[in-house]
């Protein structure tokens, strides 16, 4: 049995990207491992729990347990390991998933430490089962460590985009709701307010589908406006970099880098940014990347799969009418 | 009087090229020198503005290589008052091991009548990215946690910690003593004055052998990936490029 621990948005029942990647990656371990079956796990209030049943039993999960209890209703580690420690317990798991987002990674992290047992986050592929042996990023992204599991239950997170979701064609999974008592103790750490974010902060630059990002290379505070136009024509999100943030010419939630945001959009439009490194480790899971750039042999123009030539404030300007003159 | 832990880590500058050991076992930073991670340069700056503010003190502790005297300094030069550095070989030590030993010395401190408050950690190693070491630490001390941190107060026995949520901007309030692990981002770390150099010259260092034999973290080998040189697809140059890549967006689908 594999257990999947996936998020979903409370508001929307919307599952997130990266467990569905997940429970791809499950997916894979089963048949390596002669087809045991795979389990998501979700844990608090979920909006549609027939939508997230469809989602998950279309991505391979044949069972959903919905882990519910006052002990888990806001967003805590500790409690919410609980949740998946018991559900684990009862599926008899052999193996322990989870998105390799800031929760993802909590919760299981609690669980390694809860087990005594190692873990590995942000794994992008494994390699063989006995004993199980994954690959996994290190160094902000830039570097892959190949690691070995052997105690069990296996724990691990998956880096976003690390594997391409894919849905079955299986119908909705077995909708079982799991109610866990949580002791007080566990309770100590947990969000006690939150605080709407405005729509066009980070939450939206890590979701969004288009990430228009900037660096030194606007040249200052008044140079992104055709940037935050071309971001709001492809429905996306400005993202800048970190020289960008330090010299206050944006806000840092707006940050893509190994200390910022890890982003995964679909396209990633990069205008004079060069491509050190740490940024990189940051946008480096974009499907498709263009660079815009004057110097052609900037690491961002080769590494990107598609290249402009150029200033940016010439080039993105240009971008923006083509597409409006096409309407 | 806040008293407060910050635990670094030695790591190399990847600020330019990602350069392996020959063993493969990690980052060599030989060439490119070595710093502290961004998440632990804003770890010890929280915890700085936490003993100012609560009239405390910030000891800062290494696990590691005895050249983390040099990353101990350097938070010591920033306003922490006192270092401790657990000598140890780091590539032997997992997520597990570290956790373990920092336990070791906030237990010891607990146990000689001088407990720490707080202990703050950067979120993740910049070099091994475990995302586990503090909340190994808080299971191993029997503490709470809050991780992803970027603000820190401290009032009345409560650390009130801001962390950037999925679906919002979140607040945590965990009673002392607790444990926090701190996410680039929040605070601007301050650079060392002069006199604050001088000062962290004249510290005496608390040098301890580990307490615990390390079980390792797993690791077979390092990889870096070969870099997907010169293989961009070029649209064209300046603006005259515009309905090229404007294509490239209606094929990929982004365009609305």
């Amino acid at each position: 049995m594999i257990l999947v621990l996936c998020e979903t948005d409370p508001a929307t029942g919307e599952v997130d990207e990266v467990s569905l990647e997940t429970l791809a990656l499950a997916r894979a371990l089963s048949t390596e491992g002669g087809g045991v079956a795979v389990r998501a796990v979700v844990v608090g209030p979920v909006a549609d729990t027939d939508a997230v049943a469809a989602t998950l039993g279309g991505h391979g999960a044949t069972e959903v347990r919905h882990a519910t209890g006052d002990g888990v209703a806001s967003f805590g580690g500790a409690a919410w390991a609980t949740a998946l420690d018991a559900v684990r317990q009862e599926t008899g798991s052999v193996a322990v998933l989870a998105g390799g987002t800031p929760r993802g990674n909590e919760v299981v992290a609690h669980l390694a430490a809860r087990l005594a047992v190692p873990m590995a986050a942000n794994v992008v592929s494994f390699e063989g089962l006995s004993p199980l042996t994954v690959r996994r990023q290190v160094a902000g992204g830039v570097a892959l460590e190949e690691m070995r599991l052997s105690n069990r239950p296996a724990l691990l997170t998956v880096a976003g985009h690390a594997w391409q979701a894919e849905e079955t064609g299986a119908g909705p999974a077995t909708w079982v709701e799991s109610t866990v008592d949580v002791p007080a103790e566990e309770l100590v750490a947990r969000v006690v307010r939150t605080a709407e974010r405005a729509a066009d902060e980070s939450g939206s630059l890590t979701s969004a589908p288009v990430v228009v990002g900037a660096g030194r290379g606007a040249g200052g505070p008044d140079g992104f406006g055709p940037v935050t136009e071309l971001a709001e024509l492809l429905g996306g999100a400005v993202g800048v970099t970190r020289v960008v943030t330090s010299l206050g010419w944006r806000p840092h939630h707006e940050q893509v880098g190994q200390t910022g945001s890890r982003i995964s959009p679909d396209l990633y439009v990069a205008c004079g940014i060069s491509g050190a490194i740490q940024h990189w480790a940051g946008c480096a899971s974009s499907r498709a990347i263009l660079a815009v750039n004057t110097d052609p042999e900037a690491p961002m123009m080769t590494r990107a799969t598609y290249a402009v030539v150029g200033d940016m404030h010439e080039v993105v300007p240009a971008i923006v009418e083509e597409i409006r003159k096409r309407g | 009087m806040t008293r407060v832990l910050a635990a670094v880590k030695r790591v190399a500058d990847t600020s330019g090229e990602v350069v392996l050991t020959e063993d493969g076992q990690g980052l060599d930073g030989r060439f490119a020198g070595w710093t502290i991670g961004d998440h632990d340069a804003c770890a010890v700056e929280l915890a700085i503005r936490v003993a100012e503010a609560g009239d405390g003190s910030v000891t800062v502790l290494s696990v590691g290589a005895p050249e983390a005297v040099e990353q101990i300094r350097s938070a010591l030069a920033l306003g922490a008052g006192a270092g401790i550095l657990v000598e140890t070989d780091p590539s032997a030590m997992g997520p597990a091991d570290v956790a373990a030993e920092i336990a070791a010395v906030v237990s010891g401190a607990a146990e000689a009548g001088e407990p720490y408050d707080l202990v703050v950690l950067g979120n993740d190693a910049a070099d091994t990215g475990d995302f586990q070491v503090p909340i190994r630490l808080a299971h191993l001390v029997g503490r709470p946690i809050v991780t992803g941190a970027r603000m820190l107060e401290v009032a009345d026995g409560v650390l009130v910690a801001q962390v950037q949520g999925p679906y919002g901007d979140e607040t945590y309030e965990l009673p002392l003593p607790a444990v926090a692990a701190v996410l680039e981002g929040g605070a601007e770390p301050r650079y060392p004055s002069l006199r604050g150099r001088m000062a962290a010259k004249k510290v005496e260092i608390d040098v301890r052998a580990p307490a615990g034999s390390p079980s390792g973290s797993g690791r077979v080998r390092w990889h870096v990936p070969p870099a997907a040189s010169g293989e961009a697809e070029v649209l064209g140059e300046g603006p005259a490029a515009a309905p090229a890549v404007v294509e490239v967006l209606e094929r990929l689908g982004v365009l609305r």
